[in-house]
């Protein structure tokens, strides 16, 4: 028993429109887990049924061996934390009382905090560096910043899973080495198994265990970025040309878009 | 551990008993002013039995002025909780319990009563009731479905409801007898005399339970404000949550409502107020806008009978002069 979510014949759609077709996959434990696909693949939909959020219409999910149904919402919300795409705030909450609220589901009903989890606020707050940001508003942050303190809140949960929605679209690139840096960091030193839906196949080539490729719904290709990304496969998937070669840092694949101009040459 | 309770628990409970202070100060002043004067020592006097206090003295604060006073203060609590419960809900800052046309239903249902002429209470109120529990299903019925937790269904059902509710009072207004007409106008800019002690006291034991279920999902509403996404994978329950609140709210309002009438901006300026001074929490917001917000209307109520030479205004004209421009204010402050 060592997959951490294992996914079974997993078909979901809005009204008529078929998302997620007959999907079938597992996660191990501890592994850097990247989702990714064009648009409209059903990445987002798929992580939003393994986070709880959505009800498949067939199909099952287990949770670290028992099924989704087993555990009650405040039981799978200690073992799984959640990153949402960004989202406005109009509350002026301060950061500390948000990563606290990561917390709540190892509190009782009002949330009033104990000492412990006032420590583990400071460190998942030191951990993702927001720190120094702990009495500012929410709403005065930057995009950088305001992503990692939501991260801090997911931390705070005390997860085993943590599920994040394309953290890095609408970051600029040092936030981006910073976010992926984080996750890393935080499947090293405390064996947490990240699962991420993606768009950027290169970020994902470097940091991930496994790549599943998403397709209309269905799962193109699984496995280690080597095997998933290769221009066949991808050319499959996205359906333009793609340069695919071995990265200059180390034994992972480097994808490049061609431009039309440079296949004219 | 020295430190055992919660920093929070010290917050609420620091920003309660300044609050109650407040509310304690204002029902002393409800008490004691209007068109004769009392001393802090004849209240208390009339209160203990104690002196040679005249028994007209003793009927108008206890049978006159007390019943008002509470009833102002169950009133504005009420508001001001409602509108902190839909501007979470709703997850808009602007949104206060009219805006789900809970008061246009009400107002319907209160007109049909006065023009039967059947009496004030309970007659008036029942059917004004009556009118808001409509009104509320109607609403539900209209947007429910999966859309019932989208913000914008409810909110424009509201407003649907709300512009029909006024073509009906405009109806029964033109069709009305004379001598019925000055009550209907009073009734609907926001009138809390006639209040009797004991239809107070029923409303009080209405909502007092309510106030402390809305306590007890604080923390929710808390979570709820970071996302349906986040609240739900936090373990909130967030349908039975939201429609919980909802309802209990649509509650609540519909039955002060048909006590005093309609009664404006004090759900919309009470919890932004609070919010700006004591910050977003709503473990602390609760308290404060039920002790707050009953403080503020008993407090504009004084003003309604004491500005006036002769006679008194009613409390809603107060609450609106006071309520509009301040929030034309705070939105320009905070923007």
């Amino acid at each position: 028993m060592n997959s951490a979510i294992r996914v079974k014949n997993l078909r979901y759609s809005y009204g008529d429109d078929i998302v997620l077709k007959k999907i079938s996959f597992s996660i191990t434990k501890g592994d850097f887990f990247i989702i990714i696909g064009p648009n409209g693949s059903g990445k987002t939909t798929l992580m939003r049924i393994i986070a709880g959020i959505l009800k498949p219409d067939e199909g099952k999910v287990d949770i670290l061996g028992s099924p989704f149904r087993d555990y009650s919402r405040r039981s799978i919300a200690k073992i799984i934390a959640f990153v949402p795409q960004m989202e406005p705030v109009d509350f002026p909450f301060v950061v500390k009382d948000v990563v606290l609220m990561g917390r709540s589901p190892h509190q009782g009903m009002l949330g009033l905090e104990q000492k412990h989890d006032l420590e583990i606020t400071k460190q998942a707050m030191e951990f993702t560096g927001v720190e120094h940001l702990s009495r500012r508003r929410l709403d005065q942050l930057s995009g950088g910043e305001r992503q990692r303190v939501f991260i801090a809140r997911a931390i705070c949960q005390d997860p085993q899973i943590i599920l994040l929605d394309e953290p890095t679209a609408s970051l600029d690139l040092r936030h981006q080495v910073r976010l992926m840096d984080l996750m890393e960091r935080l499947k090293q030193e405390r064996g947490i198994t990240v699962i991420m839906v993606s768009h950027d196949v290169n970020l994902a080539a470097m940091y991930c265990d496994q790549l599943l490729l998403l397709k209309e719904g269905q799962a193109l290709s699984l496995g280690p970025p080597n095997e998933v990304l290769t221009f066949q496969t991808l050319e499959k998937a996205y359906g333009c040309t793609l340069l695919v070669d071995k990265s200059p840092l180390g034994d992972f694949p480097r994808v490049t878009m061609v431009p039309e101009k440079s296949m004219k040459m | 551990m020295i430190n055992k309770s919660p920093f929070i628990m010290k917050r609420i409970c620091f920003v309660s008993l300044l609050m109650l202070l407040l509310l304690f100060l204002a029902i002393i002043l409800g008490i004691s002013m209007g068109s004769t004067d009392y001393g802090i020592k004849t209240i208390w006097e009339s209160l203990t039995g104690s002196g040679e206090t005249d028994s007209m003295a003793y009927s108008i604060i206890w049978h006159i002025r007390f019943p008002r006073v509470v009833l102002a203060a169950l009133v504005g609590a009420t508001l001001s909780i409602g509108g902190l419960v839909f501007q979470a809900l709703l997850r808009n800052p602007l949104a206060e319990p009219y805006i789900l046309g809970i008061s246009g239903g009400s107002a319907v249902g209160a007109i049909t009563g006065i023009l039967m002429g059947i009496s004030r209470f309970p007659g008036v109120s029942l059917t004004s009731f009556a009118g808001s529990v409509a009104t509320l299903f109607l609403i539900i019925v209209i947007s429910s479905g999966p859309t019932i937790l989208k913000k914008d269904s409810l909110l424009l059902s509201g407003v649907m409801v709300n512009a029909f509710c006024s073509a009906v009072i405009m109806f029964l207004l033109s069709i009305a007898q004379d001598s019925r007409l000055h009550n209907i106008l009073f009734w609907l800019m926001g009138d809390l005399s006639l209040s009797e002690i004991k239809g107070v006291m029923i409303l009080a034991a209405t909502l007092l339970p309510c106030f402390v279920l809305i306590f007890l999902l604080s923390n929710s509403m808390n979570l709820l404000l970071m996302g349906k996404d986040v609240a739900r994978t936090t373990g909130v329950n967030i349908k039975a949550v939201s429609i919980t609140l909802l309802v209990i709210t649509s509650l609540m309002v519909s039955a002060t409502v048909s006590h005093c009438g309609l009664i404006g901006f004090v759900g919309l300026v009470m919890p932004h107020l609070l919010r700006l001074i004591f910050g977003p929490d709503h473990r602390v917001l609760v308290p404060a806008c039920i002790l707050g917000g009953g403080a503020y209307m008993v407090f504009c109520d004084l003003l309604a009978r004491v500005l006036p030479a002769q006679g008194e205004m009613p409390s809603g004209v107060i609450t609106a002069m006071i309520g509009a421009p301040l929030f034309i204010f705070l939105l320009k402050r905070t923007r």
